[in-house]
C-alpha cells in the first residue's frame, strides 16, 4: 500500500479541466428555473439519483462522474443517500409502471425548493421502450422535469455539463433575487 | 440414463430450429425432461413461454447437447417444473404472469414481474385481459420465531444501484432469511420485441442490461445468424470477441473497486475505477461509445477498428498489465480487508451446481463451466484460455475468479489484435422466407446469456427471449446471505451484482 500512496504523491492529478457549459443546457434551465427561490442553495449541489427502471447504462456514467477523472465533488455535486438530503433528482429510465410510485414518494420526499434532471434518452420519452404496455414514457409523464440530459447513456462529461448548467442557472438567479 | 438427444428424437421435431434442436413434446416426456433435471442430470438453460406452449431449454453436460423441448397447452396448464426442480419457479411466475400459462403443481404461485401496475394482465398472451382495479397485496413467505424483526429496503436504494426489494428476516445482526422482490424494471422487453424488424430488435436486446450491452447484442445476433444460416465475415468474429473482452474487462474492474468499497476500503475502489474509466476510454476511441452500444450488429459489426483503434487498446492492455498487479497484491495483503471478505456470504458448491450459476458465482463455487469454453464459440475456439475455478464460494472467490478473468481476457485482446483477419466487417443477408428459428449462448462477464427467437416469413422478429444469467443467481444470493450480518449484505451483494434490468426485461 506504502507504494501505492507514494506513487500517488508523486503522478500528475488524473482530474480534467471542467467541461464548457453548453448555451442550449443553460437556456432550457434558465426557462425552467421561473421564478423560485434559490438562494438557499449556495455553491453545492445535492443529488439524489432514483433509477425509474433504466437499463443500467445510465448509472454506469453516473458511476464514473465519482471516479479521480471527474471527481464531481470538486464542483459542490455530490451523490447522497437520501431524497430528504438533496436538491436534485437525477432520474433514468423510462419510467416503468411497477417503479411509478416509487419515484413520485421519492419526490415527495424531497424538500422544496428541488429540480428534476430527466437523464438519457428513454428518460426523455421512454425511448426504445416507448409504446411499452410496462412503462410510462418519460419522466415528465411522473414528475415535472427541469432539464433533460440526452444520450444513451450520456457519457460522463454531458452530465457534467447539464449539471453545471443547473448549478449555474441556480446561482445566477440567486444573485439577481439578492440584488 | 437416456441422453437429452434420444428424448428429442423420439418427439416431433422442429423445422429450422438451428443450431439445436427444438422438439414439441408430450406431457409424459415433459415429465421426463422434469426428472432428469431434479435428479441433476440435466440442467436447465431457460425456461419461457409463448401464446398457448411453453419452452424449456437443457443442456446435457456429459455431452454437452443442447436441445429445446416444447409443449403444447391448449388449456393454458403445463406440469410444473419448479415443483421438482426449484431453480425454474421464478421463471414459472414470470411465464404465468406475461402468458397466463399456469405450471400445474407449482408450490409458489404469487406473481413475479406483474406488480398490478400495467393496467393489463397476461400482456403476451393471446387473450390480453384487462387487470383487475386493485391487485391483492404482495405477501412474502411467513417467518415465524422469537425475537425476529424484518428489515424492507428498496426498491429505491440509498446508491446509485438498480431498483428491487430486499424483506431481511434477522435475528439481532444475524440474516436468517432475505426474500427479494423483484421486477420493478420490467419494460415489456419481450412486447416490443415482438413484431419488430431484426435491426430495432438488436437496438433492443443491447438495452437489455446495461453493464452487458456487447454480450446481449453478441447472443441476439448469433441466433438471428443461426436461424437465417449466416455467415459472419471473420474479421467481424474476432472484433465482437475483442468487444465482449474489453466490456468483461471494465465491468471486473469496476467491480473488484466496488466490492472493496462496500467494505470501507476506497483506496481500491480509486485505483481500480481509474482503470475502468481508461477502458471505457479505450473503447470509445476504438469503437466509438464508451460501452460499445450497438456496434454488434446483425451480419457483422458496425464499425471497424483502425490503427489509432489498435493503438489505444494496445496502451491500454500495457497500463493494466502494469498497475493491476499492485492493487491484486494490495487486496491480498490487506487483512483488513480479507477479514471481510473470507468466509462471507459462502454459497455452496451443490446449489451452485443445482442452480447452474454462472459466470464467477458458478466459477467461485466449483462450476466448471464457460459458454467460451465449453460451446467455443469463435474466435475462441482458436484462442488460448483458462477458466479459473474456486471452491470456496465466498466473497474473496468472487474477487479472486474477477481477478484471475482480467488476467485472462488482457491475454484475450492481446491475442485477437495479433490475429485479426483482415476483409469485410458485415453482410447483407435475405431476412425472408421463414419461419426460423434461432438460438444462442454466449458469454457475458456475468454469465451465460441465453438468446431464442422466431424470425416470421415477413422478416420480422415473431417472437424472442433473453435469459439472464441472473435469474439463477439471484436466488442463491438468497441462500448465500443466511446466517451473515446485515452489514455483509452490501458486500455479499455487489459481489454476485446480479443485474435487475436483465433478470426484470
Ligand atoms: S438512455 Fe440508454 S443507457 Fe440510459 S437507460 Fe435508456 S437505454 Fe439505458
Amino acid at each position: 500500500m506504502r507504494k501505492l500512496l507514494f506513487e500517488s504523491l508523486i503522478r500528475p492529478p488524473l482530474t480534467e479541466r471542467p467541461p464548457r457549459v453548453s448555451d442550449a443546457a443553460v437556456d432550457e434551465l434558465a426557462r425552467a428555473l421561473n421564478g423560485v427561490a434559490h438562494r438557499r442553495l449556495g455553491r453545492s449541489l445535492s443529488i439524489r439519483a432514483v433509477d425509474a427502471g433504466s437499463c443500467n447504462g445510465c448509472e454506469l456514467e453516473m458511476h464514473a462522474l465519482n471516479n479521480a477523472f471527474y471527481d464531481i465533488e470538486r464542483f459542490g455535486i455530490r451523490f447522497v443517500a437520501s431524497p430528504r438530503h438533496a436538491d436534485v433528482l437525477l432520474v433514468t429510465g423510462p419510467v416503468t409502471k411497477n417503479m411509478r410510485d416509487a419515484l413520485k414518494r421519492t419526490y415527495d420526499a424531497t424538500p422544496n425548493p428541488k429540480w428534476v434532471v430527466a437523464l438519457g434518452d428513454c428518460a426523455l420519452n421512454g425511448g426504445c421502450f416507448a409504446g411499452s404496455y410496462a412503462v410510462v414514457g418519460g419522466v415528465s409523464e411522473a414528475l415535472p422535469v427541469d432539464l433533460h440530459i440526452p444520450g444513451c447513456p450520456p457519457p460522463p462529461i454531458e452530465i457534467l455539463k447539464g449539471l453545471l448548467a443547473l448549478l449555474e442557472g441556480v446561482n445566477s438567479r440567486a444573485a439577481i433575487a439578492r440584488a | 440414463m437416456p441422453a437429452l438427444t434420444d428424448l428429442i428424437l423420439a418427439a416431433e421435431g422442429v423445422d429450422n430450429h438451428l443450431p439445436w434442436p427444438r422438439a414439441v413434446v408430450t406431457s409424459k416426456e415433459w415429465s421426463f425432461a422434469v426428472e432428469q433435471l431434479a435428479e441433476g442430470h440435466w440442467s436447465l438453460l431457460g425456461l419461457w413461454g409463448e401464446p398457448g406452449t411453453v419452452h424449456m431449454a437443457l443442456l446435457d453436460e456429459a455431452v454437452w447437447d443442447i436441445g429445446v423441448v416444447s409443449l403444447l397447452c391448449p388449456d393454458g396448464r403445463y406440469p410444473s417444473v419448479g415443483l421438482l426442480h426449484p431453480p425454474a419457479l421464478r421463471l414459472e411466475r414470470a411465464v404465468a404472469d406475461l402468458f397466463g400459462l399456469l405450471p400445474q403443481g407449482a408450490p409458489d404461485t404469487r406473481r413475479w414481474l406483474d406488480h398490478g401496475h400495467w393496467g393489463v394482465s397476461f400482456p403476451l398472451s393471446a387473450r390480453v385481459q384487462t387487470a383487475a382495479a386493485a391487485a391483492p397485496p404482495y405477501q412474502f413467505l411467513p417467518v415465524e420465531g422469537e425475537s425476529l424483526h424484518q428489515i424492507p429496503v428498496g426498491p429505491v436504494h440509498a446508491g446509485i444501484i438498480e431498483p428491487g426489494h430486499f424483506r431481511f428476516t434477522a435475528s439481532g445482526e444475524t440474516v436468517v432469511r432475505l426474500e427479494e422482490g423483484l421486477g420493478y424494471t420490467h419494460k415489456g422487453m419481450e412486447g416490443l420485441m415482438a413484431g419488430s424488424d431484426i435491426d430495432h430488435a438488436a437496438k433492443l436486446a443491447g438495452r437489455t442490461s446495461g453493464d452487458s450491452t456487447v454480450a446481449y447484442a453478441l447472443a441476439f445476433c448469433r441466433a438471428v445468424e443461426a436461424a437465417l444460416g449466416i455467415e459472419v465475415p471473420a474479421r467481424a468474429v474476432w472484433l465482437r470477441a475483442l468487444m465482449a473482452e474489453l466490456e468483461r474487462l471494465a465491468n471486473h474492474l469496476g467491480d473488484i473497486g466496488a466490492i472493496c468499497n462496500d467494505a470501507a476500503f476506497a483506496l481500491m475502489h480509486a485505483h481500480c475505477g481509474v482503470l475502468r474509466e481508461r477502458v471505457l476510454r479505450a473503447s470509445d476511441a476504438a469503437f466509438g461509445h464508451r460501452l460499445m452500444r450497438d456496434r454488434v450488429v446483425p451480419g457483422g459489426v458496425a464499425i471497424d477498428l483502425n490503427d489509432e483503434g489498435t493503438t489505444a487498446i494496445r496502451s491500454l492492455i500495457a497500463e493494466i498489465r502494469q498497475r493491476f498487479p499492485a492493487l491484486v497484491e494490495l487486496y491480498d495483503n490487506t487483512a483488513s480487508l480479507q477479514d471481510r471478505t473470507v468466509a462471507t456470504g459462502r454459497l455452496r458448491v451443490e446449489l451452485a451446481r443445482q442452480y447452474r450459476a454462472g459466470g464467477y458465482v458458478g466459477r467461485a463455487s466449483g462450476r466448471d463451466f464457460d459458454a467460451r469454453r465449453s460451446l467455443a464459440y469463435p474466435p475462441y475456439d482458436a484462442l488460448n484460455f483458462n477458466v479459473p475455478l474456486l471452491q470456496e464460494g465466498d466473497v474473496n472467490a468472487r474477487v479472486w475468479i474477477r481477478i484471475h478473468e482480467v488476467e485472462q481476457s488482457l491475454s484475450l485482446v492481446e491475442q485477437i489484435l495479433r490475429q485479426l483477419p483482415g476483409g469485410p466487417i458485415r453482410v447483407d443477408f435475405a431476412r425472408t422466407g421463414g419461419p426460423h428459428e434461432g438460438m444462442a449462448l454466449v458469454e457475458g462477464f456475468r454469465g451465460d446469456i441465453l438468446a431464442w427467437l422466431r424470425i416470421g416469413k415477413s422478416g420480422l422478429i415473431e417472437r424472442c427471449h433473453l435469459r439472464d444469467p441472473s435469474w439463477f443467481q439471484w436466488p442463491l444470493l438468497e441462500a448465500a446471505i443466511e446466517g451473515n450480518i446485515v452489514a455483509d449484505f452490501p458486500l455479499c451483494n455487489k459481489s454476485f451484482n446480479c443485474s435487475y434490468s436483465g433478470h426484470d426485461l
